[in-house]
């Protein structure tokens, strides 16, 4: 178990050294001088040369990535080119809208797709199986940002039940807040909830063929109890590895979505970020998501763990 | 007892037959040929001329001259989406085809080897993994500039892992078999082993992953044109015509609808086709039936 | 009055036929054998009792349970019986039990369902019956998962979970086809034992007549869905009345004809191997600690003249097919060295190993798995032509193709079907035929006929008695089955833990085995003589 664990953790740990090295090495190659960015056109080559050595550009190379990982680890991020605060400040202000959606969206997708991926599993072949299968196909092919726009045209547009777009702030209440993240959420949830379900359909079936489902059943286990108490938990381990790998398309979700609502989140300043060529934030944004990215991977290589008995005696 | 041989024992004669009886993949077949045969269709004739602004023309509604209507240039809606296929579809096969060659080697040889070897390869593609994919592919484009090729090569660069590891998973499945330790028998070494036994074996499996990745690539493709950094105007592409409806929604909700319904019907029929290929040939879901 | 009443069962998947009219009874205390070759129907028989049939299944006739219909029962009355009045144990210990649960859960988990007891309570109770099985709390407490425990050690949890309730009824399908001899021998101890102590009647499903004729007081034999005979075990089998029962009792006893061995035993050694060791690294145990290596061969020495037929036999586990593997130069050894005809093969490249592969081949039990289904036979039989030094041209592969097809019975049209176009022993035939096509001196055989059917079976040695004849190929036969290495070798090498512990003419080691593994062995093999004057002795 301790073994595997730290197997896990080592793994997880010299991924994300390494995606830091790829995104400086990235944000190096390319084209355009941050400090001459900053001033302007206008700023003389000596000025460009004067700020370059503040900002600890002609540093060697090397020098410059531990500078600037050491800063992240502190959380000390530097400070943006365009806005001039410290870009943990826009960090904070913006993860408030991002995280919360990207969570939402999570435990919206779960609660969709795995009573559906039970309800067809058991009713494999049957009407109401063809029908929530001919559903999620569906789901799986609408471009979440077009699945927005439509959402958009029918709540907001049409019924207006929900504001179109923007975000009042958490303090203007957690309703209003919560509110005008509720489209955005659904937009991202429903065609992911659409492949979870199918995944938990999937790994259902497979289980329910295995020998030892026939034992349970030689028991006089009624099919129900069969499902719940054998399958599931050996269908756990597949749907896992599919919530992990969300989680990473969720995060990237964001951006776009944030973009069709206007939400001032992680996403949109990283987009906005990139076409003003502010690679610091740049920078810091994307590597604060890799590790997020990281982290839930890890999260699911652990849960296997406690899923799965083989896992904890192997390495 | 002997384990049963998962691999599909079956004559092409046999296949068919089944395959004409496969409603996923007869449904998907007639949608992705629908599709590819307007994107051929396109170079040839569309109603319409996509590159001409008629402004007399804008923003009307569906009609008979028009048949999904128009944008807020007057161009014909229905002509735009017939050549925004082409660039759909040529960005997300380039990019499968890319994710292919590069991904199935690696992940073949990763299994041919084993070992260190296979460790690295492996921690590589975790590596790559950890980026969410269109975000990288925002900052790929964003970097190099956008544009259809590179919207091909950042897809592209994300499909190599999937191939990989799905090359890895179905050559480490195949090894271990009898057959192959009586190739190995015969003196056949790993690399004409990975050629004449494991590739054979595993193209089933990488077909079925070509389609889900083709389809994903047109999602993404649209994505990035979505937000400015796929095809330029005035190549109409499928994405960017989504962005120009957004802002004109309550005037024109159809140039919203009909360049989306494009989207999701390509998407389905490539599903569609997965499904059935995979259900034809892999026995594994044919004993579940 | 019977327990299990069978008459006129007949069943069809979709529209194919699996049962005809079949009738059979078990009355209580009783153990009937249900015999028959694969495909015959005996699953299908037991599936049907326990109503765990595939969907598309459709049975007709009467099967009556205790005084209840049960093609005519409800799924909640099938539930209240199966587990409780009926126990059933798998073929496959391996994937017979859910390895994300304890084995203490699965075994209560019955108990606790039909008696409504408490978990406590069940518990004790499942503690009890793992106690029976010879699985003590002590040694094997509750909270073991199925994967710590090994496929011997499994089964008995099945028997368990299926016998925990002492139901009327147990029904056992082939549960001792996947395990060892000597494993094979203790389970079946157990569940005769069982069986009598709680006066169960016992349903044994079983391809093997030997097992069958230990264990069962009356018999029935079914092929192709039907009953072909069926009455007292001792009586049926010594009579052989049906052709039927006549066909399979002289296949599992046969003995190919090999007056004498092609120049057997003589000249230089074919095959010398010196103290060969081969050690798997251990498991690791943390993050920088190994456990010891695993020795699965230990400093075996051993050699083999040209012609010889000399059979490996062991339990399963004991190391036969990694030495056999590294004769094959597919496995490298640890230490020690390997000669084939004087020269050494250990440590050797794939390059300088051709011309001792050209000479060397193998034939692999499953026949099922040794061919890629997408070849055809052409390709896959000549697939050892690519150690020849001269690449032969495409007519003259055909030509070599269609005459080692010919060798084994196989015609030429073979050449362009693909191997799932044949039956299992056909198979077996093209994996000689991909065996011999290089003319080689020594044909190494793992466990070649144990899956195959025992008319398959004779057969199979009947061909390979006949190559040893007139190719003077010399065999090493990997088996645990004794039956085989008395049939078709001239000598016996006994391995046991990673040892070779006995040498001798078969018959020699056979009739009177000297080390205590080959004693174990002996005593375990079933073997239909000796079981039927048994039973006639019993019976007086």
């Amino acid at each position: 178990m301790t073994a595997y664990l730290l197997k896990r953790l080592i793994i997880a740990l010299a991924t994300l050294v390494l995606a830091s090295m790829v995104v400086f090495a990235v944000l190096e190659i390319i084209p355009g001088d941050p400090a001459r960015l900053m001033l302007g056109l206008n700023a003389s080559a000596d000025q460009v040369e004067v700020l370059r050595n503040q900002m600890g550009l002609n540093a060697p190379l090397a020098l410059r990535y531990l500078h600037w990982a050491g800063g992240l680890l502190s959380l000390d991020f530097g400070r943006s080119y365009t806005y001039s605060v410290p870009v943990i400040d826009l960090v904070r202000e913006r993860v408030v809208v991002s995280l919360p959606l990207a969570l939402i969206a999570l435990a919206l997708s779960t609660i969709i797709a795995i009573p559906v991926g039970l309800y067809s599993a058991s009713r494999r072949g049957q009407a109401g199986d063809t029908i929530a299968m001919g559903a999620t196909q569906f789901g799986v092919a609408v471009p979440n940002f077009w699945f927005a726009l439509m959402l958009i045209y029918l709540f907001a547009v049409w019924l207006r039940l929900v504001p179109a777009g923007g975000f009042p702030g958490w303090s203007a209440g957690v309703w209003p807040a919560l509110k005008s993240l509720l489209l955005p959420s659904v937009a991202l949830a429903l065609p992911q909830a659409a492949i979870l379900a199918r995944v938990a359909r999937s790994a259902l079936i497979e289980v329910l063929n295995e020998d030892y489902i026939r034992t349970a059943r030689a028991k006089g286990l009624p099919y129900r109890a069969v499902l719940w108490r054998h399958a599931l938990r050996n269908a756990m381990i597949p749907v896992l590895t599919i919530l992990g790998l969300q989680f990473a398309f969720l995060l990237a979700g964001t951006i776009i979505i944030e973009n069709v609502f206007y939400l001032p989140g992680l996403g949109r300043l990283v987009f906005q970020a990139i076409t003003q060529r502010d690679l610091i934030v740049v920078e810091s944004v994307v590597m604060l998501l890799v590790a997020a990215v990281i982290a839930v991977n890890l999260i699911v290589d652990l849960s296997y763990a406690v899923v799965d008995p083989r896992l904890r005696s192997r390495q | 007892m002997t384990l049963h041989v998962d691999i599909p024992e079956e004559t092409l004669a046999r296949i068919l037959a089944k395959a004409f009886r496969n409603r996923s993949f007869l449904i998907g077949l007639v949608i992705t040929a629908l599709v590819a045969a307007v994107a051929v269709l396109s170079y040839l004739w569309t109603p319409y001329d996509v590159t001409k602004l008629v402004i007399s023309d804008k923003t009307q509604s569906p009609s008979l001259a028009h048949w999904f209507g128009t944008d807020h240039f007057g161009r014909d809606i229905l002509s735009m989406i017939m050549v925004g296929a082409r660039n759909s579809i040529a960005v997300a096969l380039v990019a499968v085809g890319i994710g292919m060659g590069v991904g199935v080697p690696f992940g073949a040889f990763a299994a041919a080897r084993g070992g260190l070897i296979d460790e690295v390869l492996m921690r590589m593609n975790d590596l790559v993994f950890a980026f969410p994919a269109l975000l990288s592919a925002i900052m790929i484009t964003a970097i190099f500039g956008p544009g259809a090729i590179n919207a091909i090569i950042a897809i592209g660069i994300f499909n190599i892992p999937v191939f990989a590891r799905v090359a890895r998973a179905g050559a480490l499945a195949i090894w271990p078999r009898e057959f192959i330790l009586a190739a190995r028998a015969a003196g056949k070494g790993s690399t004409l082993i990975t050629i004449e036994h494991i590739l054979p074996n595993i193209a089933t499996l990488l077909l079925v992953q070509g389609t889900i990745q083709f389809a994903l690539g047109i999602l993404a493709e649209a994505g990035l044109s979505y937000v400015g950094l796929g095809a330029q105007p005035p190549m109409p592409s499928w994405g960017r015509m989504l962005f120009d409806a957004q802002t004109r929604m309550v005037v024109a909700p159809w140039m919203a609808i009909f360049p989306g319904m494009a989207i999701v019907a390509t998407v389905l029929g490539l599903n569609l086709l997965g499904d059935g290929i995979a259900d034809i040939l892999d026995p594994k879901s044919r004993r579940q039936r | 009055m019977s327990l299990l009443e069978i008459e006129n069962l007949s069943l069809a998947i979709g529209d194919t036929p699996i049962l005809k009219a079949v009738e059979l009874s078990v009355a209580p205390g009783e153990v009937m054998g249900l015999v028959g070759e694969s495909g015959s129907g005996k699953s299908m028989t037991a599936l049907t009792v326990m109503q765990l049939l595939p969907f598309a299944a459709r049975a007709s006739g009467r099967v009556s349970f205790d005084g209840i219909d049960i093609l005519a029962a409800s799924e909640d009355q099938m539930c209240a019986l199966r587990g409780d009045d009926i126990g059933m144990v798998f073929q496959e210990p391996m994937t017979a039990l859910n390895p994300v649960k304890t084995i203490g859960e699965q075994v209560a988990e019955g108990i606790r369902w039909h008696t409504r007891s408490s978990r406590a309570e069940a518990e004790e109770r499942a503690r009890k019956m793992l106690d029976r099985v010879d699985l003590p709390a002590a040694l094997f407490p509750l909270s073991r998962y199925p994967h710590e425990l090994s496929g011997g050690q499994r089964q008995r949890v099945v028997i368990a979970i299926a016998c925990a309730l002492k139901p009327k009824l147990l029904i056992a399908d082939e549960p001792t086809t996947a395990l060892d001899v000597v494993l094979q021998a203790q389970i079946l101890d157990l569940v005769r034992d069982l069986v009598a102590e709680n006066r169960m009647g016992l349903l044994l499903i079983s391809h093997d007549l030997a097992v069958v004729t230990e264990m069962a007081d009356r018999i029935t034999i079914l092929r192709h869905g039907e009953v072909m005979e069926a009455g007292d075990t001792a009586r049926t089998l010594s009579e052989q009345l049906h052709p039927y029962t006549r066909q399979l009792a002289q296949a599992s006893m046969h003995v190919p004809a090999r007056p004498k061995a092609h120049g057997a035993g003589q000249g230089k050694p074919l095959l010398e191997v010196e103290g060969v060791t081969r050690d798997y690294p251990g498991r690791r145990a943390s993050l920088f600690k190994r456990a010891a290596p695993v020795r699965a061969v230990d400093e075996v020495s051993l050699s083999m003249a040209p012609g010889q037929s000399v059979a490996l036999v062991g339990r399963s586990g004991c190391g036969k097919s990694t030495l056999a593997r590294m004769i094959l130069a597919l496995d490298k050894s640890t230490s020690g060295t390997i000669r084939f005809r004087g020269e050494t093969i250990t440590g050797k490249s794939e390059t300088e190993l051709k011309p001792a592969r050209r000479d060397m081949q193998v034939v692999f039990q499953d026949p099922y798995g040794s061919f890629d289904p997408r070849q055809k036979v052409e390709k896959l039989v000549a697939e050892p032509l690519h150690v020849l030094e001269k690449k032969p041209t495409p007519a003259e592969r055909r030509e070599m193709v269609a005459h080692a097809l010919h060798e084994v019975g196989l015609g030429p049209r073979d050449m362009d079907k693909y191997p799932h176009e044949f039956s299992g022993g056909q198979r077996q035939r093209l994996s000689i035929a991909r065996a011999i096509i290089t003319r080689p001196k020594l044909v190494v055989a793992d466990e070649p006929v144990s899956a195959l059917d025992v008319s398959i079976r004779a057969q199979i040695l009947d061909l390979f008695a006949e190559l040893n004849q007139k190719l003077g190929i010399a065999y090493l036969f990997i088996t645990h089955d004794l039956t085989v290495a008395r049939a078709i070798t001239d000598e016996v090498l006994v391995m046991h833990d990673g040892r070779i512990v006995e040498r001798g003419k078969t018959s020699e080691v056979l009739d009177h085995p000297q080390s205590e593994a080959a004693k174990a062995l002996v005593a375990a093999a079933p073997d239909l003589h000796r079981a039927i004057a048994r039973r006639l002795q019993e019976q007086g």
